[in-house]
């Protein structure tokens, strides 16, 4: 048995040794919200917090997971409340199809959570491992933006 | 700002997509493909497979109905015509399992010679007026062949569905742009009665084109959902993704453009051949020849477009299927007939676009929003001719405009209405135009209109999302059921027809301003500059969406996008998301729209037309157009690369 953290909550995982994090989530936990979109680390939809920092689930074997705590999209509001990036995605549009968005989301939740007013140039490179096909980037820029000014 | 409806679903992870549907037994599945670029197929062993504990069901061609596929083809055939054409099928426990029971299946092939070229296939073709008279009475004649490249659509979400069966009615969460038509297509293809088959998209991870028809896995999941007596999901991987499920056809355009002293083309001549791949999908809609016929007002215009066949990847429609590829020539050399003239760009383009279709002979619906969008991108990019690194392009697109069949329902009780409509919000922002537009008939807030969606089952048609249409087919219908439920309280209404005796189109203008690094041939662009005429824009956030996506997508189509082909073996080399060069957000410059609500009365009752498409159209052009006049090199050829640039 895997015993972790997710979302604050504790959790046995009954896993192959092969099995990611991601499918771990998804199949396993039923939390669907990271999405698998290449399942080699190249485009970061399946990003997760994995103890605060930003790594694609993908690329993570649940069964390293032991006693470390992952959050996914589902466990970013507060409270039943949206993240204050969240609530900027909503306001700028930063996204259309919304497949990439909970990935986008958590890399730019990790930076938040290290720095509290990040630079444009944090910012830039925070998403720089998140692929958008819908090419909401501008848009995507301008919340995080938004989100630090508030 | 009204904001998307769904955007809290889609901030929180709630938004469910076609494999986020989870179900108890759920199975997965994963589908063998053909390694080898043209063979026949002599024997498949499945036996080990069947024999791994977990594994549920095996399909091929040695087990499973012959239903007939694209062109001669089965669903499993025979003979492969492409690295990644489909084999055999696994449904298993886990995901991991199928894979595994996949690589278990032991296939014999004999391999066949292949043809990565083509041969050209009768043209498809349209002329008026005499082109060689034409060509004779120019004063100036361009002659020039510009060739674009092989572009994959490669939406995050892949392909896929998890499909169910109750007794004989089957149900699939697919990730489509045309619930209908996957619907129709499915309950053919199985022989069943349309009504016993539900298709549903709550979500969709994009789709840009490949979405837009019925593809063979949606089918092989059905059949192993059948043969298991279990729910089955069916998620294409990235390879599958890139190899399997469409992309933009290359083209190789060769152009005569005949002009008077004075800029008024006398001649327009245009033969270009087109990498179909092995087989017509259906859907591919790549009308490269459209461009010509129309942009420009032009007596004597001849442009044909010949098919090419190879054992490569099917094309399949991809954001303004044809325009795109055609423009990027078109515009390019547009550009390259004003400098011989010595007329500037613009100007060049002012004298000559075309205020009626050509093509159908019609007056347009909206004769001069051309020129508003290209004086309203002169305006803002402060348009100097030959001002180093700043390039300029017009475009139209044949659709937009919406056309019937489609339904609608409204309901309406306590200042709070439900609109029940049968198509899909394929990221475009449908669902929030429409509950927009049915709360401003009813006089109440959007908050009030709940808009369902994605589902065939209250059997209300929907058209696919495709041609820029959605909004511009559904608005007026949804309007319409809402100013009768308004009365009621519940109403249906139809699509009606389109004005007889004219014409709607989308068209629009961009403007690049970009550096070249002389020495590295980096290209950096630094500003786009878009007006694009979508009628009345009803939500300008979501339309700025649009304009910045759209614009998005063809920086990568134009400076880094290819899918590389081995000639020796027929494989895609890139088919990841590593080495096939999508933009990323370091990549993006300023995107500045200055697109204007210009609602369009004659179209349709809501002044709406559509703007998925069209901001991708011109931007390869004045890309290209921007390098012509920073560095004097013209490159004819997509992608721009350094290496080209340099050479």
């Amino acid at each position: 048995m895997t015993p972790l953290r997710v979302n604050g909550e504790h959790v046995e995982l009954d896993v192959e040794p092969r099995r990611t994090l991601l499918d771990a989530l998804r199949a396993d936990l039923g939390l669907t919200g990271a999405k698998k979109a290449c399942d080699m680390g190249n485009c970061g939809a399946c990003t997760v917090l994995l103890d605060g920092e930003a790594v694609y689930s993908c690329l993570v074997l649940a069964v390293d997971c032991v006693a470390r705590a992952v959050t996914t999209i589902e466990g970013l509001g507060e409270g039943g409340k949206l993240h204050r990036l969240q609530e900027a995605f909503i306001a700028a549009d930063a996204f259309q199809c919304g497949f990439c968005t909970p990935g986008q989301l958590m890399a730019l939740a990790a930076l938040f959570e290290r720095v509290a007013r990040p630079s444009d140039a944090q910012i830039m490179r925070a998403l720089s491992g998140n692929l958008c096909r819908c090419g909401a980037y501008q848009h995507i820029l301008r919340a995080a933006h938004m989100a630090r000014d508030r | 700002m009204i904001t998307r409806l769904e955007g809290a679903d889609k901030v929180t992870g709630r938004a469910r997509y076609a494999a986020d549907v989870r179900l108890p037994g759920l199975l997965h599945a994963h589908i063998v493909r053909s390694p080898y670029p043209h063979a026949r197929i002599r024997h498949i062993d499945a036996s080990r497979a069947e024999r791994l504990p977990g594994v549920h069901a095996v399909l091929s061609s040695a087990n499973s109905p012959s239903i007939p596929w694209h062109d001669a083809s089965s669903l499993f055939d025979r003979t492969v015509r492409y690295i990644g054409d489909e084999v055999a099928a696994v449904a298993a426990d886990s995901d991991e399992l199928a894979a595994d029971a996949a690589r278990l299946i032991d296939v014999q092939y004999e391999a066949l010679a292949f043809d990565l070229v083509g041969e050209a296939r009768e043209p498809k073709a349209e002329a008026r007026g005499d082109v060689a008279r034409g060509l004779r009475e120019a004063d100036v004649v361009l002659e020039a062949t510009y060739r674009t490249q092989t572009a994959l659509h490669n939406a995050l979400e892949p392909h896929g569905c998890t499909a169910l069966w109750h007794g004989d009615q089957l149900t699939v969460y697919e990730s489509t742009q045309g619930i209908f038509a996957v619907r129709d297509e499915v309950a053919e293809k199985l022989g069943l009665a349309a009504q016993n088959v539900r298709i549903i998209t709550e979500h969709m991870g994009g789709g840009f084109g490949a979405k837009q028809i019925a593809w063979k896995h949606t089918v092989i999941a059905a059949l192993l959902a059948q043969r298991t007596g279990r729910p089955v999901q069916l998620a294409l991987d990235r390879a599958s993704e890139n190899l399997a499920a469409g992309n933009r056809n290359a083209t190789e355009q060769r152009l005569r453009l005949g002009a008077k002293r004075d800029g008024t083309l006398s001649a327009i001549d245009a033969r270009i051949r087109v990498e179909a791949g092995a087989y017509s999908v259906g859907g591919e809609d790549s009308d490269v020849i459209g461009t010509y016929l129309t942009l420009y007002r032009c007596a004597n215009v001849r442009a044909e477009q010949r098919s090419l066949r190879t054992n490569a990847g099917p094309a399949v429609a991809f954001r303004a299927p044809g325009y795109a590829e055609g423009n990027f020539a078109l515009e390019s050399a547009i550009d390259e007939l004003a400098a011989r003239l010595g007329i500037d760009a613009l100007e060049l383009r002012l004298r000559n676009y075309a205020t009626r279709d050509q093509r159908e002979d019609k007056p347009y619906t909206a004769p001069e929003s051309l020129r508003r969008c290209i004086t309203r991108v002169a305006a803002a990019c402060e348009w100097r001719h030959q001002r180093p690194g700043l390039g300029f392009a017009a475009h139209d697109w044949a659709a937009g405009g919406g056309w019937p069949p489609a339904e609608a329902e409204v309901e309406f009780a306590h200042g709070a209405a439900r609109v029940i409509v049968g198509v899909q919000d394929v990221g475009t922002g449908s669902r929030t135009a429409l509950a927009q537009l049915a709360a401003a008939e009813l006089g109440i807030g959007v908050e009030r209109v709940q808009v369902e969606l994605g589902d065939t089952q209250p059997g209300l048609y929907g058209p696919t999302s495709a041609g820029s249409a959605t909004l511009a087919t559904l608005g007026p219908v949804v309007q319409e059921a809402a100013r009768l439920a308004k009365k009621s309280g519940h109403a249906r209404a139809q699509r009606g027809e389109n004005p007889k005796g004219k014409s709607i189109r989308t068209c629009g203008a961009q403007a690049v301003e970009l550096a070249v690094d002389r020495d590295t041939g980096e290209v950096t662009v630094k500003r786009v500059i878009a007006a694009h005429d979508c009628g009345r824009i009803v939500n300008p956030l979501l339309q700025s969406s649009q304009v910045i996506g759209g614009i998005t997508q063809a920086l990568g189509y134009a400076l880094s996008e290819k899918r590389i082909v081995d000639a020796r073996l027929g494989d895609v080399l890139n088919a990841n998301l590593e080495e096939y060069k999508l933009p990323t957000v370091a990549d993006i410059p300023e995107i500045v729209n200055a697109s204007e609500s210009m609602p369009d009365a004659e179209a349709n009752a809501t002044g709406v037309k559509g703007c998925g498409e069209p901001p991708i159209i011109p931007t390869a052009a004045a890309i290209a157009n921007a390098i012509y006049s920073a560095t004097g090199v013209r490159i004819r050829e997509l992608p721009i690369t350094r290496e080209k640039l340099i050479r």
